[in-house]
This record gives structure tokens, C-alpha cells and sequence, in this order.
């Protein structure tokens, strides 16, 4: 765990290549490289270039407004910043406790969501990569040459995304910016023909999220040298554990790990985050990185997401998913796996149980219950924390006397993994720049470590003409001598 | 049964001119309820095209996609698009010409006849409203907007096209 790489001794003199924006990840990113005359990578960084400024935009409004704003973050997991946002205006209307019912219904539209962000990101973002090659021709590897070489696997994806989309659609009354969670419960439950409809289809996803865990499991084993070892790195890791250190996504204590496996903490009610997290500003990008304060920044970082969250929770409650956390396990060899495209592996893993844990849900009459609201003694501040599809997901509000927010912080998932991230292109630079003429196939090895991580670097927008993917070498002058365009 | 019309207005409402397709959206959904057209046509907003929106094409004689364009023509662009591979570089934000060719591949039969409306933006900022000159770009749009919905045919739509 070391920060080499992030800062050269004498950039001045090197050339410099960028990666902007890093293509198939969410909203803008750019990844420098400055090598010397001899192509030797002496420099590294991630960037993100795009300021939030949410926090901001969120102070001001009333506290019962901020569950369907936030969702205006991020057009691919708006449903975790609802739920987060909701949680912690729980604590904000003193509802230490949902009614049945209410939480169940948030858990089933939590795993609707994870379900659809997964095979999104496996079927459409990776699955490219990982079925063609990190090599392969730029004009086929993405989504259409994989439909056009695997209509099954294609046609599988958009339906399995489709599912999920569905669940949020009648837990949160709409497609997009849904209401379903508001401080202290929920404001509708399912009805029976809702329900009906969701189970219909339910089997069959299941039985398709199983075999996208063999899928990725024998392309993973297939290629052991490549898979156990791209952009390698070791570091702590961190996620909430529900009941028994099970494997939830929706509620739990903090536990982390060290890079060993070993407990650093465990137990922790999320509301004292502050206490165990502190946030660091570097000055070449927005993004901050956080670590844990027990350790210190250079040592303490960490990585959140499905790697961490199958190997730091103690099983998994549902039957299929905890049989591929065993094999996934068994296969790491009793020690932590580091490898980032084990995300892969262990993220399908938890589209597997996001998908039992539907069916579950689906035949639990509490579903259609009428309790859906608690409150009780009003407080001035709350913290909800979610699992959400990159991993741990912070919410933190003040709001004063007039119920109007004067505090935000959020931690999103992808902060939580940014010096990890940074970690996984530094490797990857060192490992197949270094030294080497730059080609489109050796950059887009920089992307696929990038895009294992499956982060979020901005909110949604998506104008036409807004998202071109620009290479440039720049030589030791500053002059351009090449560059590339894809849009 | 599904509506002959399909139009997919693409865009994040809270971000200045990425508004500009959810503006539009609105409005036509009124326009359309008063008159009478409602079951003629189907509105689909969204933050952005995705993989399942091939579905949402299935049984349409006309597609639509409505988006706002950062250095495009003002006040608009009306142009027919066709499947195509290989101008995706992320998966992401499809663009229309993608989303078409997995409906191509996936449901092995051509899509319904598809066009786009780009509708000129300035400025993408969080929290930001719609320009001044968005806002003059929308009227525009929202024009041509009824006269497709009125006149709802491949004939038609192929008569008014605006590069």
C-alpha cells in the first residue's frame, strides 16, 4: 500500500498521455500518464474533472425533499441515493425502527436496483472486454458487437436490467424519480396483481443470474495468470454486514478488514462514520480520498464494492449465492483475493442473491400490508448508509428548527474507492506501458481496470455531442504529436 | 396494445440545458391530453438511452428521440437515423443509432422508422435552469413537435427534416 506513481520527481520533462474521458464508466474522467523519452511511466493519476457541488445544492431545501432530489445525482443508481437520503431522514423524524412492511418494500426496490445496475455493468459495460479481449477491435468491443456475436447473452442482459428496472418501477410508482421511501416509511405497498406480475418472471431470473456466475467464474478460471493478477494491489477493505455478519446491502454495522483478511473494526453503527472516516483533499482533483483514522492516510484506504462486500461479510443468507461465495472463496485459497477483475466475479455473485432475495421477498405477505409510516421524537441529525450497487454509500444532514437542511455530506461509493482505483491504473501502467509504444489496445487495458471498479464519476448528463473519448500524446515541450478520437 | 408512437425525451432536469428533453416531454404530454392524441402517442423520459429501451420500440410504426445537443445546429436538428455499429464508445449513454442496432440484433427484425430531434443547449451546469436561448430553442422545438404528433407518419415526418 504505497503512493507510488502519484507524483513524478520531475514531470516538467515528460510527455504526457490522457485517457479523457475514460470511456464506458458514468459522467467525465481523465487519467494522465507522463512518461520519459524512453516511454518509462513515471507518473499516474485519475482525475475527476467535474465538480459535484451537490452537497451545496441540497442546503436550503426541506429535509422531506432531499429523498427525491439526490436522485437527480447519478442516472444509473438513483435508487440508492433515495434509499440513503431516506435513512437518514429516519433518524431525522425519529423512526428508529420501519414497520415491516416499509422495510421490506424498500429492500425489495434496494434489489431491484442492484439487480438491473449489475447485469448493466456485466452484460454491457464488461462483458465487451471480457468476450472479445482487452485487444480485441475498438469497432466491436462494446455492446453491439457483443449482441451481434452473442444475441443470448445480449438478449439476456437487457431482460435481466429490465426486471430490475420493473421492481423499481412498483416499489417507487414510476420509472424515474420514483417517491416510494419518504422519512419513516414508505408511501405505497404492492398490490396483490403487482406482486403477481414480478413473480412471474422471477424464477427465470434467477435461474439466468446462476448461470452469469459460471459464465464469469469459467472465463475468471480460464485465465488464471491474467485474472489473479491484472492491475494487482493489496489494500484494507470495508462494507456494512447485516445480522451476523451477513451479507446485506440495505442495513448493517461497519466492518473492515485489513489486506490480510484481519478485523480492524467491526460492530460500528454508522452514525459515529466520522469517528473511524476522515476525508482527504489532494489538489490535482475534486474527488476525496478517504481512509480510515486509525491507520493514517497512507496506510488506512481502503475498497469498498462486491470484492469487498462477499469477502467481509461471514455468509450469505440465501442458498445458491452462498454456495458461489464458497466456491469464490475456496478458490482465493483462504486468504483475501485482491485481483480487481475478481469484481466481476463476486459481482455476479451478488446479482445472484439480489435475485433470491426478490423471490424471497415476493412470497412475504408483509408486502402488502397498510402499516408503512413510524416517526417519533424529531433530531436534528442523521446519517443513512446503504450498500448501493459500487459499495458503500454515505448520507449526512443537519437540519435545523425549521426542518430546512444545513448540513450535507455525502461519501458515495466511488469516493470510498478512489485512491484504490488509482492503485489498479498505476499497476496496470506499470505493467504493460512501461517501456512500450502506446497503442488504443494498451490504453483500453488502463480502462478495463478503471471499469472493474464500476465507478460513478458524475451525475447524469448525457448530451449528444457531450462524450467524445480523446487521447493525446503530449511530447516533453507540451506539444501534441498524436491523438485519437472515438465518439 | 401500444401506442403507434414512441418518443424517448432524454435528459437530467437538474442540470441547465440537459433539461431541455424532460421540458419538452412535459409539455407534449399536455398538449397531447388536450388533444385527444394521448393514445397515439407514448412518452418515455429518461436520464439517458439505456439497453432496455429496445423494448419500448417493439410494435411502433415511428420512433422519436428527443435529446439536447451541446455544439449542434440551433435551434434544432430533425434528421432520420438507421442502425449502426461501432460509433458506441460507451454503453452508458447509447446513443439512438445503438439502441436501434440491438433491436436489430436481439429481436432480429428491423426497428421502427427512427428519428432525432437535437434540440441546441449552452450550458450543462448542477442546478442550473434552462438558457435563455434553450428555452427559445424549446419553443422551436415544441413546434415541430405538434406538427409531428398531428401528423404522425414516415411520409410526413421524412417532408419536414432539418439537418
Amino acid at each position: 500500500m504505497t503512493y507510488s506513481l502519484e507524483t513524478a520527481e520531475h514531470p516538467e520533462r515528460l510527455r504526457r498521455v490522457a485517457i479523457d474521458p475514460v470511456s464506458r464508466v458514468e459522467g467525465h474522467g481523465k487519467v494522465t500518464i507522463l512518461l520519459d523519452e524512453h516511454n518509462k511511466v513515471h507518473q499516474v493519476r485519475l482525475h475527476i474533472v467535474e465538480f459535484r457541488g451537490f452537497e451545496k445544492f441540497i442546503q436550503g431545501r426541506p429535509y422531506w425533499e432531499v429523498p427525491v432530489m439526490v436522485q437527480r445525482l447519478c442516472g444509473i443508481c438513483p435508487v440508492s441515493h433515495h434509499l440513503a437520503a431516506s435513512k437518514a431522514m429516519d433518524i431525522i423524524v425519529g423512526a428508529k425502527k420501519l414497520t415491516p412492511t416499509a422495510e421490506k418494500l424498500r429492500r425489495l426496490m434496494h434489489y431491484g436496483q442492484m439487480l438491473q445496475s449489475h447485469a448493466l455493468h456485466f452484460f454491457h459495460l464488461c462483458s465487451p472486454d471480457l468476450l472479445f479481449g482487452f485487444d480485441s477491435d475498438v469497432t466491436r468491443r462494446n455492446i453491439v458487437g457483443v449482441a451481434a456475436e452473442h444475441p443470448e447473452i445480449a438478449k439476456r442482459g437487457v431482460l435481466l436490467r429490465k426486471f430490475g428496472q420493473e421492481v423499481i418501477r412498483i416499489t417507487s410508482g414510476k420509472r424515474i424519480h420514483g417517491t416510494g421511501a419518504v422519512p419513516g416509511g414508505m408511501n405505497k405497498s404492492l398490490t396483490i396483481a403487482e406482486r403477481d406480475e414480478l413473480l412471474k418472471d422471477i424464477y427465470q431470473i434467477v435461474a439466468w443470474s446462476r448461470d452469469a456466475v459460471h459464465l464469469i467464474q469459467k472465463v475468471h478460471i480460464q485465465d488464471p495468470g491474467l485474472y489473479n493478477s491484472f492491475g494487482i494491489f493489496r489494500s484494507n477493505f470495508m462494507s456494512i454486514v447485516g445480522h451476523n455478519g451477513d451479507l446485506d446491502f440495505y442495513h448493517g454495522s461497519l466492518r473492515a478488514r485489513d489486506d490480510n483478511g484481519k478485523i480492524i473494526f467491526d460492530g460500528v453503527d454508522y452514525q459515529q462514520y466520522d469517528k473511524y472516516i476522515e476525508e482527504e483533499v489532494k489538489p490535482w482533483t475534486y474527488m476525496k480520498f478517504p481512509f480510515f483514522r486509525s491507520l493514517g492516510k497512507e496506510h488506512g484506504w481502503y475498497k469498498v464494492g462486491p470484492l469487498a462486500r462477499i469477502q467481509n461479510c461471514t455468509q450469505i443468507s440465501t442458498p445458491f449465492a452462498e454456495h458461489e461465495r464458497k466456491e469464490f472463496v475456496d478458490y482465493a485459497g483462504g486468504s483475501p483475493m485482491h485481483a480487481p477483475l475478481a469484481y466481476h466475479w463476486t459481482r455476479m455473485i451478488e446479482m445472484l442473491h439480489a435475485a433470491e432475495e426478490i423471490k424471497n421477498l415476493l412470497h412475504d405477505d408483509d408486502l402488502l400490508g397498510s402499516d408503512l409510516m413510524v416517526k417519533g421524537e424529531r433530531q436534528m441529525e442523521g446519517v443513512g448508509v446503504i450498500e448501493a450497487p459500487r459499495g458503500t454509500l454515505f448520507h449526512h444532514y443537519r437540519v435545523d428548527e425549521n426542518d430546512v437542511v444545513t448540513m450535507a455530506n455525502l461519501i458515495v461509493s466511488t469516493t470510498n474507492n478512489n485512491q484504490a482505483m488509482n492503485e489498479a491504473v498505476r499497476h496496470v501502467a506499470k505493467r504493460y506501458l512501461h517501456g512500450r509504444e502506446v497503442t488504443e489496445g494498451l490504453l483500453n487495458h488502463i480502462e478495463v481496470a478503471i471499469r472493474a471498479f464500476d465507478p460513478c464519476l458524475s451525475c447524469a448528463t448525457h448530451a449528444l455531442g457531450k462524450m467524445p473519448l480523446q487521447v493525446e500524446l503530449v511530447d516533453v515541450e507540451g506539444q501534441q504529436v498524436h491523438a485519437l478520437s472515438r465518439s | 396494445m401500444s401506442a403507434p408512437v414512441v418518443v424517448f425525451a432524454v435528459g437530467n432536469p437538474s442540470r441547465g440545458d440537459d433539461a431541455i428533453g424532460p421540458e419538452l416531454c412535459g409539455r407534449l404530454e399536455k398538449w397531447l391530453k388536450n388533444e385527444g392524441l394521448e393514445d397515439q402517442v407514448e412518452l418515455i423520459e429518461d436520464f439517458q438511452l439505456q439497453i432496455e429501451h429496445v423494448l419500448d420500440l417493439q410494435g411502433r410504426q415511428l420512433a422519436l428521440f428527443i435529446d439536447a445537443g451541446e455544439n449542434t445546429v440551433a435551434p434544432y436538428t430533425f434528421k432520420q437515423i438507421a442502425p449502426a455499429t461501432g460509433i458506441a464508445h460507451t454503453t452508458h449513454e447509447l446513443p439512438p443509432e445503438a439502441v436501434l442496432q440491438v433491436y436489430l440484433q436481439t429481436e432480429a427484425c428491423q426497428p421502427p422508422p427512427s428519428f432525432v430531434l437535437c434540440v441546441s443547449g449552452e450550458k450543462f451546469e448542477l442546478g442550473e435552469p434552462l438558457t435563455a436561448t434553450a428555452s427559445n430553442h424549446v419553443e422551436a422545438a415544441f413546434a415541430l413537435l405538434t406538427q409531428l404528433c398531428r401528423h404522425a407518419s414516415l411520409a410526413e415526418w421524412n417532408r419536414v427534416l432539418v439537418q
